[in-house]
């Protein structure tokens, strides 16, 4: 199979994927939080498709312990709605063979930092049976989990680790920061073949967007520019994307600055040539994530652009990143090991100023 | 003693434990000659209890296994050609070459694969009852794994789920008293592993693993259990492996007085020489029914080496269903360009010149032979 992007695809996907139905009928978008949002994927699907199903630690009568299955138990009953032990290999491996076995489940993990506890399932299994079976069976399943700092949560609730999945061949990985794109993305996810690493961020739950109703898939490895601009590219995951625009905003007020702000949506599979594109256009690049600097979304990003568009760069490529520690408790120091929009400013003016190492190293 | 089954049943229960045995022996030998890489696990010894519980088992019932489950595919009737392939890598194996000895497969056997992680299959079967019960049919799983498997997370945690779900599984403990080296004493605080059914509040059983009768008439009782009841159970079934862990075993951590011990109770000879005594079987049929399974392993040993070596383009198939919610996926984004739509043949210059030095270095591995400390 190959999977050339030609007009006529191109215009059959558009139909059936990215059918945006914004409106509802007295003209207004509704708008909905994150978890809203999300919730009204897995519903909209569990009403679609009678194998999606939900299970989880809490999901079900606690209703989620941020709240984002909240109404799925009354409306689809225990069988669909599934409380689970309190065992997060098992409940990741229970999924996948259930996905073998042609179901959908969505597995929803409390934190990012307990799926440490079901690596061997997602990876050993989830990502390697399809491929290690060549073929014959394969794991349609979405694995939900929060992660990100903000909310006091320490050292073993809050860490960023989309650079972990991304690394791994067989996963799909989604970070949205959006409620419109949480929705449209969770609703493709569920439908993919393939296994999906779907990361959420604990403290995107409770942002408000406009969300059009009706049967929106957003369709994988394709990025959104959140604003464009002319002399940066700044490309941020999950909350980040929100970091980086604000910085947008401070750049052009204070400094005169246009910087494009990207939002990548999905990190497996990545859409590059939208990065490569604004880079072409900028030459100068800032990447701004929430996990750690070694081996991170930044390093990864960044490499692909020096390899790529090494010829467009008039600057080193910049990254922003949480502090290489584990994430502290104490508001003060959580603060300060998470960026924000003022370090993004920083390295924006480190790119623009053509100097290198005059920034306050995060890393 | 369970009672002798007629003499179709005898038949077909012999016929598939010496296909096993002869083809377990005969991979071991071909695996001396370089023919298969990485480890090979052997089932030798352990025929009857894999031959007891398919035999109960209905084709639409799933199978799942560890890594030591060439026999546990032949047993439910996936080609000694295919599996052989798999063990050498080839295009023609169960996985095309993919998966190897530790991952068998054949969906259409529902046999769910053999897997490389202790307990790691465990979470898996009770996947796979919970669709059954979620779709309300009466299929049911068998999940097999080694007395090792039951110190993992993954025993306690599935056994839990299960119990609490009434997931229709039967878990069936392959005791053959040592993890990989270490013995079951000095592996597990309980040595009679039937009993950890306990603490998750389901029944469980100590079987004789040797006696394929035995086996067949107590593994079907457990299913009845998990069919009509919606109850997961617990199976310790006692046997031995006459090999090694793999073929890359000293065996320095057991006596050749206990192997030989065990050798007197072997499941193929016990049972040929029952069904002689109780005039089911004639030692004409015997003899026939080895024949026949040197005849296949013969004929799977040539069909292996005739069966091509997997194609250097086929490296990223079957990772990704490519499809519309997916958009596209690049196949390996240090190429220049394009990044969108490479796949298969379009796949991207780099990875193709990766693919071929690969080549070219597993020929020269070949020639050399050295992998240390596998010959044994």
């Amino acid at each position: 199979m190959t999977p050339q992007k030609t007009a006529q695809t191109e215009e059959e996907t558009e139909a059936k994927v990215n059918d945006d139905s914004t409106e509802s009928k007295d003209g207004e978008v509704p708008v909905l939080r994150m978890r809203e949002a999300l919730r009204d994927a897995m519903a909209e699907e569990m009403r679609r498709d009678e194998d999606v199903f939900v299970m989880g630690e809490d999901v079900g009568v606690f209703q989620g312990a941020f709240k984002v299955t909240e109404g799925l138990l009354d409306e689809f009953g225990e069988k669909r709605v599934r409380d689970t032990p309190i065992s997060e290999n098992s409940i990741v491996g229970t999924g996948v063979g259930a996905a073998m076995a042609g179901l959908r489940p969505i597995v929803e993990l409390m934190t990012v930092n307990f799926s440490l506890l079901a690596f061997d399932q997602i990876i050993n299994h989830a990502a390697a049976i399809p491929y290690m079976f060549n073929g014959h069976v394969r794991v349609p399943m979405v694995i939900r989990m929060p992660g990100g700092g903000g909310h006091q949560l320490g050292p073993t609730h809050s860490h960023s680790f989309e650079a972990l999945f991304l690394q791994i061949p067989g996963l799909l990985v989604a970070c949205p920061s959006t409620p419109a794109d949480g929705k449209a993305l969770l609703k493709a996810a569920i439908r993919d073949e393939n296994p999906v690493i779907f990361i959420e961020h604990e403290s995107l739950y409770g942002i408000k967007g406009e969300v059009p109703e009706g049967e929106r898939v957003q369709r994988f490895g394709e990025a959104a520019i959140r604003r464009e601009g002319t002399d940066v590219t700044i490309v941020g995951v999950l909350k980040m994307a929100h970091v980086a625009e604000k910085a947008a905003e401070i750049l052009e007020a204070e400094h005169g600055i246009s910087a494009e702000v990207i939002d990548p949506r999905t990190l497996r599979p990545l859409d590059l040539d939208t990065i490569l594109e604004s880079v072409r256009k900028t030459n100068r690049a800032v990447v701004v994530e929430e996990g750690w600097p070694h081996g991170g979304v930044g390093a990864n990003l960044s490499t692909l652009i020096t390899e790529q568009a090494f010829d467009y760069l008039d600057a080193p490529i910049q990254r922003v990143t949480g502090a290489d520690v584990p994430m502290p408790y104490s508001k003060r120091l959580e603060q300060a090991a998470i960026p924000h929009e003022e370090n993004v400013v920083e390295a924006v003016l480190a790119t623009t100023e053509g100097a290198f190492g005059n920034r306050k190293d995060r890393s | 003693m369970v009672e002798i089954p007629d003499r179709e049943t005898c038949l077909d229960l012999l016929s598939r434990m010496s296909l096993i045995r002869r083809f377990e022996e005969e991979a071991g030998r071909q695996y001396q000659r370089a023919k298969a890489g990485g480890f090979l696990h052997l089932a030798i010894g352990e025929e009857a209890t894999i031959v007891g519980t398919t035999s109960a088992m209905r084709d639409d019932d799933y199978l799942i296994g560890t890594y030591r489950t060439h026999g546990h595919a032949l047993a439910r009737g996936t080609s000694a050609d295919a599996v052989m392939a798999e063990i050498f890598g080839r295009e023609g194996g169960t996985s095309g070459g993919r998966g190897g000895s530790m991952h068998i497969f054949d969906l259409e056997r529902r046999f769910m694969g053999g897997y490389g992680i202790v307990g790691g299959n465990l979470p898996l079967a009770a996947g796979l009852a919970l669709a059954s019960q979620y779709r309300d049919e009466d299929t049911v799983t068998v999940c097999m794994f080694g007395d090792g498997a039951t110190n993992t997370g993954n025993f306690g945690e599935t056994m839990n789920m299960a119990a609490l779900w009434g997931l229709p599984v039967v878990f069936l403990v392959e005791n053959n008293l040592y993890g990989m080296g270490t013995a079951i004493d000095r592996h597990s605080a309980v040595t009679d592993l039937s009993r950890k059914a306990e603490g998750y509040g389901i029944a469980g059983e100590r079987i004789d693993g040797m006696d394929v009768l035995a086996v067949r008439e107590r593994v079907a009782a457990h299913i009845d259990i998990a069919r009509n009841e919606g109850r997961p159970t617990l199976v310790e079934a006692f046997t031995y492996r006459y090999r090694g862990h793999s073929a890359a075993d000293p065996e320095v951590y057991r006596e050749k007085e206990e192997v030989e011990e065990w050798r007197e109770k072997d499941p193929l000879v016990t049972f040929a020489a029952r069904c002689e005594d109780e005039g089911v079987l004639t030692p004409e049929d015997v003899e026939k029914i080895k024949a026949e399974a040197d005849e296949t392993v013969k004929a799977a040993v040539e069909f292996a080496d005739a069966s091509p070596e997997p194609s250097l383009e086929s490296l990223y198939d079957e990772l990704y269903v490519v499809s519309e919610t997916m958009g596209w996926y690049a196949v390996d984004e240090r190429s220049p360009e394009p990044h969108r739509g490479e796949y298969g043949e379009d796949a991207p210059a780099l990875a193709k010149e990766l693919a071929e030095s690969g080549a070219a270095h597993a020929e020269d591995e070949q020639e050399e032979q050295s992998r240390p400390g596998v010959r044994s």
